[in-house]
């Protein structure tokens, strides 16, 4: 392992995959949120849209992550090599899993608070932004924290086809016959998935100072 | 080579049925896909609906779960089979290890979400009536929770099914083994050939699953489910834990 780290050009190397598993994993993530979230609203308003809404997000669930890093390079033109067909396809996933999410927030949302929002002459769009959306915080950030963890560890699947971050060490660590490379992505992308998870959870403590006050109560 | 020609190869592929027999053949391939799948989804029931069960009866330990759940989504499958079989050998086993470890998180959380989620008013009469703690689990709290808790099954069966293609990375085949010789030897019909059969397996595996819902989720429980928004084929379990695969 020292011997593996202390190498010039390998240190360079596992540094430079971390940070592309890094931007790999979450960068479909504020995608998705920022796709996910007037979708999943526009679900909730209908009921016939809910429906098709969950269905289509249901279908694209089904679908194994290494199909679509197959056929999306053939759908779209790009290289199978190409970090796109892995940035497209995890957006696809975490879009599915969060309109759910943003679905299940918005119904769990207690009545009377967005009658008296109504009351108070807010507008349909202004009430989204302002009251329902920080309310859906709690339920949108336990849907982030599953799609965030799941992404890091599905990137690796895109170096079956050579790309996908830190896992292309692994592939290079079995073909060498070689641990220390293996330990190292493993260890690097379970800490990644853990610090996301984790910011995650901080990031809601701050984002709802009234949830705390109330337990706190 | 077109978009079209390669899905005419695709096609062709897929029906020429030379390709289906021998150790090298799909069907081969594909039966060991389900053997994989099967075992590991097996283990994995075993394993987390007690621990799910026990912890949703008590309501003590629900953080342990999620804890322990976080942390074993945190480990990419890839790297896990990888690293054991680069140490331990070739061997089936670490592969059904990986896939246990994979489909360990969904089911547990849906075992804790289903049993924790029974009504509170149909405990307390279940005690009311004289049931000891292990006749609520098993007579009352179990079959309510059935709904949710084969929502994470079906939902850990699907990542098996996609996740176990890493077979092949690692010499036991399995259907991933076309997708790997197409890449390897820049075959794209046959790469695209191996994505479609594992994508069509998921289909299947989730429609055999979703029919044993109906079989195993008792009459009064699918009727206090009340009316159905979407198709049942499309229905997940209200509180599925899901995760893309």
């Amino acid at each position: 392992m020292r011997e593996y780290l202390s190498n010039e050009i390998y240190r360079s190397q596992l540094v430079d995959l971390f940070f592309q598993h890094i931007y790999l994993a979450l960068v479909p993530v504020l995608l998705a949120v920022v796709i996910a979230l007037p979708l999943g609203w526009l679900a909730h308003r209908n009921r016939t849209a809910t429906a098709i809404m969950l269905g289509v997000s249901s279908i694209v669930y089904t679908i194994p992550s290494l199909a679509l890093f197959i056929v999306l390079p053939l759908a779209i033109g790009t290289a199978f090599t190409s970090t796109i067909n892995i940035l497209i396809a995890l957006t696809l996933y975490t879009v599915a899993l969060l309109v759910r999410t943003v679905v299940d927030a918005l119904e769990s949302l207690p009545g009377p608070v967005l009658g008296a929002a109504t009351a108070m002459g807010y507008r349909p769009l202004r009430r989204a932004v302002t009251v329902e959306l920080p309310m859906a915080i709690p339920v949108l950030v336990s849907g982030l924290r599953v799609a965030v963890v799941s992404n890091v560890s599905l990137v690796s699947i895109g170096a079956l086809l050579g790309s996908g971050g830190l896992g292309l060490l692994f592939i290079f660590g079995l073909n060498r016959n070689f641990v220390a490379p293996q330990v190292a992505a493993l260890v690097l992308s379970a800490l990644i998935a853990l610090v996301a998870d984790g910011l995650l959870v901080l990031g809601q403590r701050v984002a709802t100072p009234w949830l705390r006050v109330s337990s706190a109560s | 080579m077109s978009f079209l020609d390669t899905l005419v190869a695709t096609w062709h592929f897929l029906t020429t049925a030379t390709r289906y027999a021998g150790a090298d053949g799909i069907g081969h391939y594909l039966l060991q896909h389900v053997e994989y799948t099967v075992v590991s989804l097996f283990v994995a029931v075993v394993i987390a609906v007690p621990l799910g069960a026990v912890i949703g009866h008590t309501g003590r330990g629900a953080w342990f779960v999620v804890g322990i759940s976080t942390a074993l989504r945190a480990l990419p499958s890839l790297g896990v089979v990888v690293l054991l079989v680069s140490t331990q050998g070739i061997s089936a086993t670490w592969l059904v290890v990986t896939l246990v470890i994979l489909a360990i998180p969904p089911v547990m959380l849906g075992t804790l979400a289903g049993v924790a989620g029974v009504d509170p008013d149909v405990v307390n009469a279940s005690r009311g009536v004289g049931m000891t703690g292990r006749q609520v689990l098993l007579q009352v709290e179990l079959p309510n929770a059935t709904p949710v808790l084969l929502g994470g099954v079906r939902t850990a069966a699907l990542q098996i099914v996609a996740t176990a293609s890493i077979a092949a990375v690692v010499g036991l085949q399995g259907l991933g083994q076309l997708v790997i010789n197409g890449v390897f030897n820049r075959d794209v019909p046959q790469a695209i050939a191996g994505a479609v059969l594992i994508a069509l397996l998921a289909v299947v595996v989730d429609l055999v699953l979703a029919g044993v819902q109906r079989l195993v989720v008792p009459t009064g429980v699918q009727l206090l489910a009340g009316p159905r928004r979407t198709p049942a084929l499309l229905r997940r379990g209200p509180a599925r834990e899901g995760t893309p695969a």
